[in-house]
């Protein structure tokens, strides 16, 4: 069974449409990546699936149980990590993890096996019993996907969970979910907008503006930018757009004019480079050639950069 | 039930690792009681009871209590949807139902914990008799009392998104609303639109009540009376849990911060 499939979703704050017709299906044991600038409905599609908002039109499921329909069943399949810190931090690390345990079911000697295991296993076996204020950034990170994994829910639903994680810190993070995927079977559904992480995924969901605008794997994206992406900065800071002009007019090429920056993609990308250079003397401040990125994807898709994507 | 049991320990909890609360909580109506009670000592004597102020005004110091504690632990439903812990509450698979219930209970076992001290004061002055006949409903009414109080808040705070806002409404409502349930002063003796006032408000039956129930009126008085306000105190603590409930299963952008 698939472990989460939405058909025509939207959602409407007032005016506002936060998601658009989505339609997305997300197979067991695959972790799925949410990319989208922010203000592109990844938050909210996430509090779709978490039973938290009902959708104004079409629906979603998890594990086959509508999230309208069956809240409950959705909520025992699904761990929740959220964005912002849901630690009592009042309680030690294992307090949080016993009363978490006790609002899922759990109880007796399962319940105290498992806070006992949990620590251990995402490195936090000496702190467990200390109180979450004291923890770092890191530490509470860890906690937060403890509490998720608790009840050994099907579905693991992380919102931006590497936010203010360090680079070891977050590759820890991505190691673990690698992990629980293989060993439990979980299907990790993770929202970004960090185009390194999203690379990690086996298949990356880009949303632009409330609505899906692609849905495949991170070579697959790249590789339907032909060849190379190169970066034109023109010498005049306001030429872009006469440059852009040019090139299209002399190279049979369709260039874009991006935020100042003509972009343009090519086979034989270092190859053209001499050639540019030769036609527009003194109007090229610098040219880099690069493999294409996700961020190139997404401005491929959309027609604008990543960043400006943000809206309200 | 054990979402609910789970919660409600949890505010216990939480508590006792921040003193500043238990005295917070407790240390004003004391002091009141004490202040209140030496100041009007011969001034204020209610009509027709032969009784002095300080005795009077136990159940209304008990009331307040009672009130602190429920404000206080209602204001935590804004902290906890600030800090997080409340989104982990409301997508694990516990009824809303449940979560006030914690909620409630939580606040009504601090309430009574803080209440009993105040009354182990009240007795150690002998102006009160000890007994379980005593005692026993005392208990009653102040667990209906704190249920309806916290319940109250409850339905206050949880659409609240900070707790300034709280603040607001506990002077311009629940403080007045605790003066005019003859707390203070008897509904005796008071101008005819303020009786009413104090008739129709609910927390006026759990206060005499109490003070039924602590025969500070010199003797048990009439049964049928003390239970009947105890009755309207339930009624008030059921209609409280159900406007919670209500309030809380509905969705809401605010849910949602």
């Amino acid at each position: 069974m698939s472990a989460i499939v939405t058909r025509g979703l939207r959602c409407t704050y007032g005016e506002r449409r936060a998601l658009d017709d989505l339609s997305l299906t997300v197979e067991a044991q695959e972790i799925v990546g949410l990319l989208g600038p922010n203000g592109s409905g990844k938050t909210t599609l996430f509090r779709v699936l978490t039973t938290l908002l009902a959708p104004t039109a079409g629906s979603a499921s998890v594990l086959g149980h509508d999230t309208v329909a069956e809240p409950m069943a959705v909520r025992r399949a699904i761990g929740v990590v959220f964005q912002a810190p849901s630690l009592d931090r009042k309680l030690t690390v294992a307090e949080n993890l016993l009363y978490q345990g006790r609002l899922y079911g759990l109880r007796g000697r399962a319940l105290r096996a498992r806070v006992q295991e949990l620590p251990g296993e995402v490195g936090l076996q000496d702190r467990a019993g200390e109180r979450t204020e004291k923890l770092s950034g890191g530490l509470k990170r860890r906690v937060e996907l403890a509490k998720g994994l608790l009840h050994r829910p099907q579905v693991l639903l992380l919102d931006e969970p590497s936010g203010a994680l360090d680079p070891g810190a977050r590759r820890d993070l991505w190691r673990y979910l690698q992990r629980v995927r293989e060993e439990s079977g979980v299907t990790p559904f993770v929202t970004t907008h960090l185009m390194e992480e999203a690379e990690r995924c086996d298949r990356i969901a880009i949303l632009d503006r409330g609505r899906l605008v692609a849905f495949d794997t991170p070579d697959a994206l790249k590789s339907r930018i032909g060849g190379e992406v190169l970066r034109i900065t023109p010498t005049d800071p306001d030429g872009s757009r006469g440059l852009c002009a040019a090139i299209a007019e002399r190279f049979d090429v369709q260039p874009t004019d991006i935020a100042g920056e003509v972009r343009l993609e090519r086979h034989d990308g270092a190859a053209f480079l001499p050639a540019l250079f030769e036609a527009f003397p003194g109007r090229i401040a610098a040219a880099t050639v690069a493999r294409p990125s996700l961020e190139d994807v997404f401005i491929g898709l959309t027609g604008h950069r990543f960043r400006e994507g943000a809206e309200g | 039930m054990t979402a609910a049991l789970t919660l409600a320990q949890r505010e216990l909890v939480r508590f006792f690792r921040q003193p500043n609360r238990i005295v917070g909580a407790i240390g004003q109506p004391v002091l009141f009681w004490f202040l209140f009670g030496a100041a009007f000592k011969d001034s204020l004597r209610p009509p027709g009871v032969e009784q002095d102020y300080a005795q009077f005004f136990a159940p209304g110091v008990a009331a307040m209590i009672v009130l602190f504690t429920a404000i206080f632990s209602t204001i935590s439903i804004i902290e906890d949807r600030r800090e997080g812990f409340l989104q982990a509450v409301l997508v694990a698979p516990v009824p809303r139902s449940a979560i006030v219930l914690g909620k409630l209970l939580g606040g009504t076992l601090l309430a009574m914990l803080q209440a009993l001290f105040f009354l182990t004061l009240v007795f150690a002055t002998g102006k009160v008799p000890f007994g379980w006949e005593v005692v026993g409903p005392s208990l009653l009414i102040l667990f209906l009392m704190g249920l309806a109080l916290t319940g109250l808040g409850f339905c206050i705070a949880w659409r609240m998104d900070s707790t300034q806002g709280f603040h607001a409404i506990m002077s311009v409502f629940l403080l007045p609303m605790w003066l005019l349930s003859g707390s203070v002063f008897p509904v005796e003796g008071a101008a005819t639109w303020l009786v009413w006032v104090m008739r129709l408000n609910p927390l006026t039956y759990g206060v005499e009540a109490l003070r039924r129930a602590l025969w500070l009126h010199g003797a048990p008085g009439d049964p049928a009376v003390l239970w009947g306000y105890t009755a309207i105190t339930l009624l008030f603590a059921l209609a409280m849990f159900a406007g919670a409930t209500w309030i809380a299963r509905k969705r809401q952008t605010v849910d949602l911060q």
